[in-house]
């Protein structure tokens, strides 16, 4: 039990962890219909890589992509404001949410 | 040590005139105009007389001839081409560039007065600096290269003065055609430049005539073939057979650059070519034949359509390609002294003529046609005296100007042999015939009963009349410089062929048979156009056949629109257009918009709109990427063959 513990999660099971949340982003992104779901999907897809580096950082024992994890999150707040204003602008334009309704730049 | 005699001045002058009145002239006051138009030229041929008079022992002796200025960098350095901007003066350019600033000027005066209520007159100035910047540079060329500059130039200039009333179709018409005569001549230029660097590595005129002195191994061959392109350069701009087609039609411009450009100056510039290229003529017998044979004829042709013409300008540019013709009549008998003396009187009395036609028909308002003047020596006396003096000149009358360089000229030609005794009796006719219609203009124009009512004519003023009365001076004493002496000037520039068999007495008796000639022209003019007006139209009643020949021209105009202008034509609108234009190069492009049409229809359903399709395509590739990477390719493609060839084994 005691060694159990005291042994260390193997990388690849981070990695599987984090492609697993990948792929569960990108499903999201493609089947669900709501904007605000697609958009929550893509903040997976997002915090998916953000794990994977984490995880090689700690494998080389390299800071670096420990550090670019911040900038990745602190962009990706930002972005997720961004993004949330021009949902609630497209709503009080449409009047609707529904990804396949939204298709103004189809030909 | 030479002193410097700033010969880059002279082109450069006239070029500054161009450059201030064709950029600002239209906005400037026309005093200045006219200032800026009349100095640059002045000061030209102040600078000529200046180089001038340290040659004719004027002042201090500054240079010897030949005197070559050099550009002090390179112009063309690629290969085996090496060209240096370089202008030389020696006896021959020296003559010819007094003339053309001289008699420039002269004419530049004279416009001011004729252009003086004209539309464009900042624009008709700038054109007539520049044609003074590239003529003066063909004269001065070193080489051959620099001359082709000042060659395609002056054709430039031509042109835009021909067309100077563009907005007549006729003269937009003339100016073409003269530039498109033109080209053919140039592309033999082009060929034989060509063929001379080719066969002597250089242009400049000095060293070719070096090397084709120290080898006596060059004659005939392929410097015939040289001299015979440059002679086809020779003929398309000084209107010889069969390319004198241009310069009757050149009479479309204004009369005062008739008077300069195509009677003057540029017209002379193949002779001028001939005589500086003069050592390859000389290693060419057979060459100088043909330029002897070409300029008879042209003389006896030209001169026999001029019998007939009606218009006054015509009758002068038929007779200018006549007396073209002398000249290169006497290039061809290797007298090019003669050649350059006939050009230079023959640049005084035609501008003469060419300017009191002017003075004429600015006078009775613009009327050309002989048939409608007359009598019009009582309203313009001085204009009449002036026309006199041109016609007695250009007639060959002792002791006018042409009388010598004329006399000179078939003096030349009956020296050699029996071909010369040939030419000289076609000079001989031409002469005849030169008298008869020039005192036929000089009846119909001033002493015949006048045929239509011109109420009072316009004055002439004296910025016309100036240049007249020093022109009729020249062309009355011009002459007296006198051949020997005029030749032996020449001499080191275009060398000296001893005429045998030639003396004092057969010349003189020579020049009596040429006078009794032009009396003798000058008697059936009297015959025909004063004693009895009606006896011109009897006679044209009588050959009709002849009559209409002559006054079509003998239809060269209708047979090359026949042969070559409909052909092309034809070739043009029906191949080049339809297959080559609209076919190919149209069907290239039309396959080209069509390939891309097409891809864009197949691709453009990709864009659905769809961002969850976008997303899809992109997921898809990241997954066909991935399985690209990652799947080990070597070992797969190695594990292939191996079952392949196992199956087949057994």
């Amino acid at each position: 039990m005691n060694s159990f513990l005291a042994q260390e999660v193997p990388l690849s099971w981070y990695l599987l962890l984090s492609a697993a949340l990948f792929a569960l982003g990108v499903v999201g992104f493609l089947i669900k219909r709501n904007l605000i779901t697609v958009f929550m999907s893509i903040e997976l897809m997002l915090n998916a890589v953000n794990l994977s580096f984490v995880t090689f950082a700690h494998q080389w024992h390299a800071v670096k992509g420990q550090i670019f994890v911040f900038f990745v999150m602190m962009v990706a707040a930002a972005e997720a404001a961004v993004g949330l204003a021009i949902i609630i602008a497209v709503f009080r334009a449409r009047a609707t949410l529904a990804v396949d309704r939204i298709d103004l730049m189809k030909l | 040590m030479n002193a410097s005699l700033h010969l880059w001045m002279i082109p450069l002058l006239p070029f500054a005139g161009f450059l201030l009145n064709g950029i600002l002239g239209r906005r400037l006051p026309k005093w200045l105009v006219t200032t800026v138009a009349l100095a640059a030229p002045l000061a030209a041929f102040g600078v000529v007389l200046n180089a001038a008079a340290g040659f004719f022992g004027f002042g201090p002796a500054t240079a010897s001839l030949p005197y070559i200025e050099t550009c002090p960098f390179p112009w063309i350095d690629a290969g085996i081409l090496h060209v240096n901007f370089s202008f030389v003066l020696d006896q021959l350019s020296l003559v010819m560039l007094l003339v053309v600033t001289g008699v420039g000027f002269l004419i530049h005066v004279y416009s001011v007065g004729y252009m003086g209520d004209e539309e464009g007159y900042a624009r008709y100035f700038s054109y007539l600096n520049l044609f003074l910047f590239f003529m003066t540079v063909l004269v001065l060329a070193g080489n051959a290269l620099v001359m082709f500059v000042g060659w395609e130039g002056v054709g430039l200039a031509s042109y835009l003065l021909i067309g100077f009333y563009f907005n007549k179709k006729s003269a937009a018409d003339a100016g073409k055609k003269a530039f498109i005569v033109n080209r053919i001549g140039d592309f033999g230029f082009l060929i034989g430049m060509f063929l001379l660097l080719a066969n002597f590595g250089t242009l400049t005129f000095s060293e070719i005539a070096a090397k084709l002195g120290m080898d006596p191994g060059w004659n005939g061959g392929v410097v015939t073939v040289i001299a015979l392109c440059l002679m086809l350069g020779a003929a398309g701009k000084s209107a010889q057979l069969p390319l004198y087609i241009w310069l009757p039609d050149a009479m479309e411009g204004p009369t005062p650059v008739s008077a300069l450009i195509h009677a003057a100056t540029m017209v002379t510039a193949g002779v001028y070519m001939v005589a500086r290229t003069h050592v390859l003529f000389d290693h060419s017998p057979f060459a100088l034949g043909v330029v002897a044979v070409v300029g008879a004829a042209t003389a006896l042709f030209a001169a026999t359509i001029a019998l007939v013409q009606t218009d006054i300008k015509r009758v002068l540019a038929y007779s200018t390609i006549s007396q073209l013709g002398y000249m290169f009549l006497a290039c061809g008998v290797a007298a090019y002294s003669a050649a350059i003396f006939h050009l230079v009187t023959h640049a005084f009395f035609k501008a003469l003529l060419f300017l009191a036609a002017g003075a004429v028909i600015h006078a009775i308002g613009g009327e050309q046609d002989l048939r409608k003047m007359g009598g019009l020596w009582k309203k313009l006396p001085l204009t009449f005296a002036m026309t006199t003096a041109g016609v007695l000149a250009i007639g060959g009358f002792f002791p006018f100007a042409g009388f010598f360089s004329k006399d000179a000229i078939l003096y030349a030609a009956f020296l050699q042999g029996p071909g010369g005794k040939a030419l000289w009796f076609v000079g001989l006719v031409t002469a005849l015939l030169t008298s008869f219609y020039m005192f036929r203009l000089w009846y119909l124009a001033f002493l015949s009963k006048p045929r239509s009512e011109t109420e009072h004519p316009h004055a002439t003023p004296w910025t016309m009349q100036g240049p007249l009365l020093i022109l009729a001076l020249l062309s009355i004493g011009g002459g007296w410089i006198g051949m020997e002496r005029f030749g032996n000037f020449l001499t080191p520039a275009v060398g000296a062929r001893a005429a045998e068999g030639g003396n004092a007495q057969l010349e003189l008796i020579l020049s009596i048979v040429a006078v009794a000639v032009a009396l003798a022209g000058w008697f059936v003019a009297d015959l025909m156009y004063r004693q009895k007006p009606a006896r011109a139209e009897e006679l044209a009643a009588a050959y009709p056949g002849g009559y209409r020949v002559l006054a079509n021209k003998y239809y060269v105009d209708e047979i090359y629109g026949a042969v070559v202008v409909k052909p092309l034509l034809g070739i043009s609108r029906y191949f080049l257009e339809w297959v080559v234009d609209i076919g190919l190069i149209g069907g290239i492009a039309w396959l080209l918009a069509g390939i891309a049409n097409l891809s864009g229809a197949i691709l453009q359903r990709w864009q659905s709109g769809n961002l969850r399709s976008y997303a899809a395509w992109l997921a898809a590739g990241a997954a066909a990427l991935l399985v690209f990477l990652l799947v080990p390719w070597d070992a797969v493609l190695s594990s292939l063959p191996a079952i392949h060839l196992g199956m087949a084994g057994h």
